[in-house]
C-alpha cells in the first residue's frame, strides 16, 4: 500500500474509474488481493487449517445459513470455535468452507467490495451482481487453489426483486451456480446434504428451517471426522444467521443453543434423527 | 520572445482565492450541526440524486458545496481511501482527522499548483463520537485550510448569513427535531426574503450514534422530513390552519416566522455575498443545462 508523502491523496484516488474495490486494488495495491501471492511448489493442503461444512436452505420468508465451529490441519483440530458464516452485506450471509486463512480474508474483501460500490453509487447491488462479484473473487484463487488451497462458499441473500431467499454455490475455479431450496458445502456436505433432502419442507417456518439445519450438522459431523458437532460441555453451537426481507441476522447463541439441547435429547431416544415418513 | 506580464505572488493567490470565492457563493447552503445524539447535515439540493452529503465510512460522512464534479471527485477518493485503510489495518483505524488531513494537502496543493485552477468547494468532514464531546467536524476549504468546528458550520451560497441565524438560535444539546426546524429554517433566511423550503427541496442525513449496527450514517427521507416538520412546527406561528394540515405543500413564504426573523436578516444584510441566489432556479444540470451554477 502506497501513500503518499506529502499526505495529498494519490493521483490514482483522485482518478475517475470504476466502483469496484477489488479493481482498485488491483491497480492500486495488487499485493492486498488475496489470489496474487506467489507460492512454493507442491501441496499446501495438510499444512494450513481448513474450515468444513456450511448449509443453506430457503423458507417462506428468506433464508438460513449455519455452519459447524471446527477447523482442522490434518488429523489435528486446530480450532473448536472458529466463525465460518458472514454477513456480507445488510441483505446476504457467506459462508466459507475450505483453506481457512484465504477464505476469512475473501470475506473480509467481498464484505469492502459491496459496501464499497453501495457507498460510491448511492444504491446496493442486485443479489446476482453481488454473486459475480463473489465469483469473480473465487476466480482470482485459481492458482492457489490448484496447490490446494482452494476456498469454496456458499452465498445466501434476500433477494428484493423476487422478494425470496436465495442460494448460490461455487466451485473452485468460481462457476457459480444458482441453487434450488438448500444447499450444503464443506468435507460434510455430502452427508449434511442427505439429511437435508429428508428433513426440508418448503413451507418452513424460520425455526423449523434452522432446527433442519442444524439437524444436518448433527449428521454431517456425525459421519464426518472434519466437521465439528454442538459441544454441549464448552457450549459451542453452530453459527445460524437468518436473513429475511428485514435484514441479516445472527440467532442469539442461548436461541441456538435451546434448539441444539432439543436435538440432542430426541438423539438419545433415536441416534440417527428424526424418521421421514416413507411415502 | 515576449517576456510574460508580472503578477506578484500575492495578487496571483488573491485572484485565485476570489475565483474560487465567487463560485461557491454562487451555490445553496448547507449546514452540519451537533445534536443531542449525533451530528445532522441539511443542505438544499433540488436534485433528489446528486447528492450533496455522503458517507464515507462507519462514523463519518461528508459534505460539501461548490461545483459537483470536483467535489464528487473528493468524495469517491475519500471513500477509497477509508476503506483501503480499513481494509489494511482495521475499521477502528478509520479516523476523521487522516482523512481531513488529506484533503487538506490536496486541496493546499491544487490551489498553490499554478497549472491547475483551484477546486470551487467547500468540504466538511464530520465523525462522530461516542457523545457529543467526542463528536469531530473538519471544515475545509478551497484553499486547503481546515478548521476544526464545535456546534454547527455552515458553508457555501450566502454562508455568513445562514451562519448568523443558526448561532442566533442554537443550543448546545438540542434534540434532532429541534436541530432540523433551525436548520431547515436557516437555510430559508439567506436573504433579505425569507423563503420557506419544503422536504422535497432539502437534502438530510444524519451520523446516529444511537443507531446499533456500525453503520452510522442514514439518509432521511422526505416522508420522514416532512412528519418531522409538520410536528416540530411552533403554535406561535401566526398562518391559517392549512399549514398545519399540509405541511409537505409549499406555504407561503413571508408568513412563517417573520415577526422574530426580519431583524436578524435586517442586521446581515450589509454584508450580504456577492451573488445572492435566485429562487426557482433548479440546481441540478440534467434538469437545465443552460444553468452551470455549482450545486
Amino acid at each position: 500500500m502506497t501513500f503518499d508523502a506529502s499526505g495529498r491523496l494519490p493521483e490514482a484516488f483522485l482518478t475517475p474509474g470504476g466502483s469496484s474495490f477489488m479493481d482498485f486494488l488491483a491497480g492500486h495495491a495488487p499485493d492486498l488481493l488475496p489470489g496474487r501471492r506467489a507460492l512454493g511448489a507442491g501441496d499446501l493442503s495438510k499444512d494450513v487449517p481448513h474450515g468444513t461444512t456450511i448449509v443453506a436452505a430457503t423458507f417462506a420468508d428468506g433464508v438460513v445459513m449455519a455452519g459447524d465451529r471446527r477447523a482442522t490441519m490434518g488429523n489435528i483440530i486446530a480450532q473448536r470455535d472458529m466463525e465460518k458464516v458472514f454477513p456480507a452485506d445488510e441483505y446476504s450471509s457467506v459462508g466459507i468452507a475450505g483453506s481457512a486463512g484465504l477464505a476469512v480474508e475473501m470475506v473480509r474483501l467481498f464484505q469492502v467490495e459491496l459496501e464499497h460500490y453501495e457507498k460510491l453509487e448511492g444504491t446496493t447491488l442486485s443479489l446476482d451482481g453481488k454473486a459475480n462479484r463473489l465469483s469473480a473473487l473465487i476466480r482470482g484463487n485459481l492458482a492457489m487453489a490448484m496447490q490446494g488451497l482452494a476456498v469454496v462458499p456458499l452465498f445466501a441473500g434476500y433477494d428484493q426483486d423476487v422478494q425470496g431467499g436465495r442460494i448460490f454455490s461455487y466451485d473452485p475455479s468460481g462457476g457459480r451456480y444458482p441453487e434450488q431450496f438448500f444447499h450444503s458445502v464443506g468435507s460434510g456436505s455430502v452427508f449434511a446434504r442427505g439429511a437435508l433432502k429428508k428433513l426440508y419442507r418448503e413451507d418452513m417456518s424460520a425455526t423449523d428451517c434452522v432446527t433442519a439445519v442444524v439437524q444436518s450438522l448433527y449428521d454431517a459431523a456425525d459421519d464426518d471426522s472434519a466437521t465439528g458437532g454442538p459441544d454441549l460441555a464448552r457450549r459451542i453451537f453452530p453459527v445460524v444467521a437468518v436473513v429475511t426481507a428485514d435484514g441479516y441476522q445472527r440467532m442469539p447463541d442461548d436461541q441456538v443453543g435451546d434448539i441444539v439441547d432439543s436435538i440432542v435429547g430426541a438423539r438419545r431416544d433415536r441416534p440417527d434423527g428424526p424418521n421421514a415418513p416413507l411415502s | 520572445m515576449s517576456v510574460p506580464f508580472y503578477v506578484s505572488p500575492e495578487q496571483l493567490m488573491r485572484d485565485r482565492a476570489d475565483f474560487a470565492r465567487k463560485g461557491i457563493a454562487k451555490g445553496r447552503s448547507a449546514i452540519a450541526l451537533q445534536y443531542a445524539d449525533g451530528i445532522l447535515f441539511v443542505a438544499e439540493n433540488r436534485s433528489p440524486a446528486l447528492h450533496k452529503v455522503a458517507e464515507i465510512y462507519d462514523r463519518m460522512a461528508f459534505a460539501a458545496v461548490g461545483r459537483y464534479n470536483e467535489f464528487e471527485n473528493l468524495r469517491i477518493a475519500g471513500v477509497r481511501l477509508a476503506d483501503m485503510r480499513g481494509y489494511s489495518y482495521d475499521r477502528r483505524d478509520v479516523t476523521g482527522r487522516a482523512l481531513a488531513n488529506a484533503y487538506a494537502q490536496t486541496l493546499g496543493a491544487i490551489f498553490s499548483s499554478g497549472g491547475e485552477k483551484p477546486l470551487e468547494v467547500e468540504i466538511l468532514v464530520a465523525e462522530v463520537g461516542a457523545s457529543t464531546a467526542e463528536d469531530q467536524i473538519y471544515r475545509l476549504t478551497y484553499d486547503g485550510s481546515i478548521a476544526d468546528v464545535q456546534g454547527y458550520a455552515v458553508m457555501g451560497g450566502p454562508a455568513e448569513q445562514v451562519s448568523d441565524y443558526v448561532g442566533e438560535h442554537y443550543q448546545e444539546g438540542i434534540s434532532l427535531a429541534g436541530a432540523l426546524r433551525l436548520a431547515v429554517d436557516a437555510l430559508g433566511h439567506d436573504s433579505n426574503e425569507v423563503r420557506q423550503l419544503t422536504p422535497d427541496q432539502i437534502e438530510v442525513a444524519v451520523l446516529d450514534r444511537t443507531r446499533t449496527q456500525v453503520r452510522k450514517f442514514k439518509r432521511i427521507s422526505e416522508e420522514t422530513l416532512a412528519r418531522i416538520l409538520s410536528e416540530s412546527r411552533p403554535d406561535t406561528t401566526p398562518a391559517e390552519p392549512a399549514v398545519h394540515a399540509e405541511p409537505s405543500e409549499p406555504v407561503d413564504g413571508g408568513s412563517y416566522e417573520s415577526t422574530d426573523a426580519a431583524p436578524s436578516d435586517e442586521g446581515s444584510a450589509d454584508d450580504a455575498p456577492v451573488a445572492p441566489p435566485e429562487d426557482d432556479v433548479p440546481v441540478a444540470p440534467p434538469e437545465d443545462p443552460e444553468d452551470d451554477r455549482p450545486l
